[in-house]
């Protein structure tokens, strides 16, 4: 980037971020990230999941602090104190991925949240009037009323209001605005709007970060492209370096596809069927099946309708359901750990057991000597790093805890094992480990559905549904996997 | 369709509390058509207003998640102030309410900043309050202040003067908490304290101001119930405990998402507090009312969830 350090004139503003590093735990989400951003500019920023986009936002906008790095703002070093009032004092602004507005609150009173010079006599009226002008100008015919509360509105609306409440100026001037999938629920035409405005506002000095899965909307809409790949900057080009293919192969970097042609797996094609199932999106056409031995992944961008296959799944178990058929017992390994899947205040023991306990009884009350053994045997076979069993579950690191949770599907009678991308936050060796488990265990039989974030994993996997916006895009066999192909088939 | 289904459902919900207390009032009158009468009216209202304020003391918890379970042993407290030190000491008396005050609001520090369950902390309060009350007024007595029995005891010619209050309580409390810009910014932390957090906003001061307030209206709640029985007892306003969230829940509040309404709120007060009268003149033994006010109450909330159902 040899432009990037050209002298800069002054009513032109500029970010400038210079090896900023963000570590969660063990997980590195930024490792050294430096972007420039100039007024007037639209920047466009794509990354596969987890490539860092969203946490470098956040320290854009004062929400998080970096680990190390140097933010600058027109030259000015932004230090520690670096806050959300700063960056606001600053002209910076954000629209988050996940929404950030109070529901119980109107359309008028959310606008007041982000002004604290709108108070005082009229205060009401002088909202209404900016956050109603703003709305008009983005998204002409919206049919929002700006005096109803959000929690009544849809949730393409509230994204509305959302976008039109960055944009909004009351004393401080408006000089970038980082938009964070800002389309995710609107329709083509809203969108369209959106987009329009964006380059308006280009127009008139106001610098502009688009982060969108959508590549057309990058490619028409941004001057300039930065693609993201674990925590960097792997590319930074002028927009019309790109078209949709080199975008896409460009996210992925290299093929993983040689290391892995070499698994050979007798391919499971004759064994029975054993799930079905449908996605209920419109549009879809295509059918998932899985039989028995075989491992199935769920591919294609985070929340795009894999959690709820698996959880329809689940239920069509339990009870008969219209779309999809299950002919044997389900046991499920949840993704959010804290909250789906370990009981914090249980041993690990109990926790392991949790799945099995008709098999621990005697009489009506549960064998303290079978339940023992059983958490002894998979404390051997799936190698948990513990003192004591009789321990809680809290004592284990995270790695540990999902190995736990492993064992406890594992360990069940269940011949079909969903799993909700359960390897978030897990190290490495423990991956390996659990990979190979999960590969034993279906040669014994059993169905594996893996819904993962990860594309190493899906190489894992005999075939790969891939999933937007709830419907199947594309069915791969191991030997048709390549990344560029999941990545094509996900955006 | 989708817009009028959404205002039918709003206007419903607006509209319930009072629906509500007209068919009682209604119920009321039919047995009993004296009652219709400014002194009728006085009589079935006389503990209303005590109530209306220790209810917005607790409509001021829920606005922003919590649960206040000591605002009844703390009006008690405040009437044993009252009936003591106000009355022989006014400046000692003045200090302590505003110790009390202060206290609430510091209350609200804690639970914030060790990020404790309200209902912990307030529940264990309740006891410190109680027996603050008894050491101070061991046994039933004391005497309200001239003025303000005076004041609790005016009554107006035409109208009827708990109808009044409750009117400017409802008035005031909207005024300050829906209307006045930062009264959003305390009821936003009740909508999603995590975007007013990214919007830069303090959680510990909102949350402090709104204990504070809490602790002011009940304050005033328990003057005006000393106002009105005349003399304390420490136990003398326990169960408003219970009546204040039945209240606000009654008015249209909810326990989480910061959804509140005053004006709703003191219809429902007025609503419990007249379930007593209706079920008298329908000639139901006291030993009733309490869980006939429990009816009202789950007759109400089932009407709620059932539109709510429907709409969505």
């Amino acid at each position: 980037m040899p432009n990037d350090k050209e002298p800069v004139m002054s009513p032109q503003s500029v970010i400038d971020l210079t090896g900023v590093t963000k570590s969660f735990g063990a997980v590195k989400a930024l490792a050294g990230v430096d972007l420039v951003l100039r007024s007037g500019e639209c920047l466009g920023l794509v990354g596969h999941n987890g490539a860092g986009k969203s946490t470098l936002m956040n320290v854009l906008a004062g929400t998080l602090a970096p680990d190390a790095g140097h933010l600058r703002i027109d030259d000015v070093e932004l230090d520690r104190s670096y806050s959300v009032f700063r960056a606001h004092a600053l002209g910076v602004r954000c629209v988050f991925q996940e929404l950030s507005l109070c529901g119980n609150l109107t359309v008028a009173e959310n606008t007041r949240l982000l002004h604290p010079r709108l108070r005082g006599w009229n205060w009401r009226k002088r909202a209404a009037a900016l956050i109603g002008a703003m709305l008009d100008d983005i998204f002409p015919g919206h049919g929002i009323a700006v005096g109803a509360a959000v929690a009544d509105l849809s949730i393409a609306q509230r994204q509305m209001v959302e976008i039109a409440r960055a944009f909004t100026v009351t004393d401080e001037s408006l000089r970038f605005v980082i938009l964070d999938e800002p389309t995710s629920s609107l329709d083509a035409a809203t969108a369209g709007q959106l987009l329009a405005f964006v380059r308006r506002q280009e127009a008139r000095g106001v610098g502009v970060i688009l982060i969108s899965h959508m590549l057309h909307e990058i490619l028409e809409t941004a001057d300039r492209v930065v693609i993201m790949r674990d925590g960097r900057v792997i590319a930074s080009e002028a927009a019309s370096a790109f078209d949709r293919e080199g975008l896409v192969s460009a996210m992925g970097g290299l093929s993983h596809q040689q290391e892995c042609s070499t698994k050979a797996r007798s391919p499971a094609r004759s064994s029975e069927i054993r799930v079905r199932a449908q996605p209920s999106a419109p549009g879809n056409r295509r059918e998932l099946t899985a039989r028995a031995g075989e491992i199935v992944g769920l591919g294609g961008l985070a929340a795009h309708g894999q959690t709820d296959l698996l959880l329809s799944v689940f239920r069509a178990a339990q009870r008969r359901s219209p779309t999809v058929s299950v002919s044997d017992s389900v046991a499920l390994v949840a993704g959010d750990r804290q909250r789906d899947g370990i009981f914090p205040q249980w041993s690990i023991t109990q926790n392991i057991g949790l799945r099995s306990l008709k098999a621990m009884r005697r009489g009506p009350l549960i064998d303290p000597g079978l339940e023992d053994r059983f958490a002894e045997d998979w404390r051997a076979r799936i190698g948990i790093r513990s003192a004591d069993l009789k321990d809680g579950i809290l004592s284990l690191s995270g790695g540990n805890q999902q190995k736990a949770l492993f064992a406890r599907a594992l360990g069940s009678d269940a011949r079909i094992i969903l799993m909700d991308d359960p390897m978030r936050g897990v190290d490495v060796a423990t991956k390996r480990e659990v990979y190979r488990l999960i590969r034993d265990e279906a040669d014994k039989g059993r169905t594996f559905l893996w819904y993962t974030t990860e594309m190493e994993e899906l190489y894992e996997c005999d075939r790969v549904y891939v999933f937007r916006n709830g419907a199947i895009t594309a069915d791969l066999d191991q030997d048709q996997l390549t990344e560029e192909r999941i990545l094509h088939a996900s955006f | 369709m989708f817009q009028s289904a959404i205002l039918s459902q709003s206007v419903f919900r607006a509209a319930l509390p009072a629906v509500t207390l007209i068919l009682l009032l209604a119920t009321i009158f039919t047995l009993q058509p004296r009652a219709m009468s400014v002194f009728g009216i006085n009589l079935m209202l006389n503990l209303a207003v005590p109530i209306a304020l220790a209810t917005m003391a607790q409509l001021f918890i829920i606005a922003i998640n919590d649960l206040d379970l000591s605002i009844g042993s703390f009006v008690g407290l405040v009437a044993c102030i009252g009936a003591t030190w106000l009355n022989d000491s006014p400046l000692l008396g003045v200090a302590a309410l505003a110790a009390c005050v202060l206290a609430y609001a510091c209350l609200g520090a804690l639970i914030h900043i060790r990020r404790l369950p309200s209902i912990v902390v307030t529940l264990g309060m309740s006891f410190v309050w109680l027996g603050l009350a008894v050491m101070l007024l061991p046994t039933p007595g004391g005497a309200s202040p001239t003025w303000l029995r005076q004041l609790m005891s005016f009554r107006a010619p035409y109208v009827p003067v708990p109808i009044v209050a409750s009117i400017i309580i409802a008035a005031a409390v909207h005024y300050g908490l829906m209307r006045t810009s930062y009264g959003t910014i305390l009821r936003g932390f009740g909508g999603n304290p995590q975007a007013m957090r990214r919007s830069g906003w303090s959680m510990l001061r909102a949350t402090m101001t709104m204990y504070a307030l809490a602790g002011l209206f009940g304050v005033l709640a328990g003057l005006a119930l000393l106002g009105i029985s005349t003399s304390a007892d420490a136990n003398i306003a326990l169960r408003y405990t219970l009546l204040s969230i039945a209240g606000a829940i009654l008015g249209g509040c909810e326990f989480v998402g910061g959804r509140v309404s005053p004006v709703g709120t003191v219809l429902g007060v007025l609503t419990l507090a007249l379930a007593g009268s209706a079920l008298t003149f329908l000639r139901i033994s006291p030993d009733w009312q309490v869980g006939a006010q429990g009816a009202i109450l789950i007759v109400v909330l089932a009407l709620r969830a059932a539109v709510a159902r429907k709409e969505s």
